[in-house]
């Protein structure tokens, strides 16, 4: 059975390969992503005020440290084999340490659909995996030359961009609020999710089918990286998930996140950061091969990883 | 009606410039500026302005000639080597010369 999540996203990828002149209007798009944003970080927040903080704490820490540790090894291969310049192995790599929001949606709805629980809080781990992954590439593709970043300049940029500061909002308003005085808007954020979702996936499809011209132009050696480290980097988060004791849909959802490659916060970041780097390269890779190649086989893959690693 | 003589500096360029020439722009002394959001392609290929992190933006000042040459030599020095850029000055007239 197919997901018609997927074929949303076929729709909109063929129909951009076919030259159709479909266009989602930018507010429509827009305004998807805010509600999406939302609903993800609504949900965290609320599941939030019923933990204690402290419980969390060594899985934040543990979080980060994989986030800022990931984009070393996809460094070290585009710099040996890919033989790329510094600035753009550097770029590319955090764009793989950080993460992708609609990837991990994907997730949760095809969690969703298995009636698989997950830790609700795993939203908070969407925010604060986004941000470790860029610091680290920026600080590899400008080994040489850190001085020269405007450091306050850019977390500004990454730490108010859209992403960080709706689903920080999100989880915030649900931990504030409570889910008791929630309920009047629960439904909005939760009937409409699945829908809003099909029609971002349509842009999305749109959007990755207009990168194929600049992945074609990048050769087979990006293709191949951009496939094989999301499975890679899917082990290392279904590992770390296990180890940290998360569920099976816990476990799901950190190897979706590991193997995810962020194509908004960490494009604008290192345009401003690292000049030098080539913008197709990156999010010709991210956007027009791992965002697909997760969505469509990666995540029944994480998922058979997490199911693995639980049996054992 | 009188009118004054001024200079129309647009600048066509990537979303991502869009903070630090809007700094560039008051540091140089103009007054103003408009800002549309555009597509179109040129020798770095096509920007289809079709991704949120990918977008092309238009800025247009309209200042005096010393601060048009100021700011085009400073915005050509600083980003033209890795960022599309497209640069050019126009003449226009202007009904209030304070505003500009």
């Amino acid at each position: 059975m197919l997901d018609p999540l997927v074929l949303f996203f076929a729709l909109g990828f063929i129909a951009r390969l076919a030259k159709s002149d479909l266009r989602l209007p930018e507010s429509l798009y827009e305004a998807l992503s805010i509600y999406l944003l939302l609903a993800i970080g609504l949900k965290g927040g609320v599941e939030i005020a019923r933990q204690s903080a402290g419980n969390l704490l060594p899985e934040v820490g543990t979080i980060l440290l994989m986030g800022a540790l990931l984009p070393l090894p996809a460094f070290a291969i585009l710099r040996a084999i890919g033989k790329f310049s510094r600035a753009d192995a550097g770029s590319i790599a955090g764009h793989y340490g950080s993460v992708s929001v609609v990837t991990f949606a994907v997730g949760v709805a095809y969690l969703n659909e298995r009636k698989v629980a997950f830790e609700a809080y795993m939203p908070l781990f969407v925010a604060i995996l986004e941000i470790p992954g860029i610091v680290v590439g920026i600080l590899l593709a400008k080994s040489d030359s850190w001085r020269s970043v405007e450091w306050g300049e850019l977390l500004r940029e990454v730490l108010l961009g859209k992403s960080i500061v709706l689903l920080l909002g999100g989880l915030a308003i649900g931990w504030l609020a409570g889910a008791e005085a929630l309920k009047p808007i629960e439904p909005f954020y939760t009937t409409l999710f699945k829908g809003v979702l099909s029609l971002f996936l349509l842009e999305m499809g749109l959007v990755a089918a207009s990168r194929i011209s600049e992945v074609r132009k990048s050769g087979l050696f990006l293709v191949l990286f951009a496939t094989l480290i999301p499975l890679t980097y899917g082990v290392v988060g279904a590992l770390v998930g296990h180890w940290l004791g998360l569920s099976l849909g816990g476990v799901t959802l950190l190897a979706i996140l590991a193997a995810s490659a962020s194509y908004i916060a960490a494009p604008t970041a290192m345009r401003i950061a690292v000049p030098k780097a080539n913008p197709g390269l990156s999010i010709g890779a991210a956007l027009g091969v791992t965002f697909p190649f997760n969505i469509i086989v990666g995540v029944p893959i994480y998922f058979w990883m997490a199911e693995t690693l639980a049996r054992r | 009606m009188s009118t004054h003589a001024r200079k129309l500096l647009v600048v066509i360029t990537e979303g991502a410039l869009e903070r630090s020439l809007v700094k560039d722009i008051r540091v140089f002394g103009a007054l103003g500026y408009t800002i549309h959001d555009v597509r179109g392609a040129g020798r770095h290929g096509e920007r289809p302005g079709d991704w949120e992190a990918d977008r092309s933006i238009e800025i247009k000042v309209i200042c005096e000639q010393a601060v048009a040459d100021r700011l085009a030599a400073h915005i050509l020095q600083s980003y033209s080597e890795d960022y599309s850029l497209s640069l050019y000055l126009a003449d226009v007239s202007v009904f209030r010369k304070d505003k500009y």
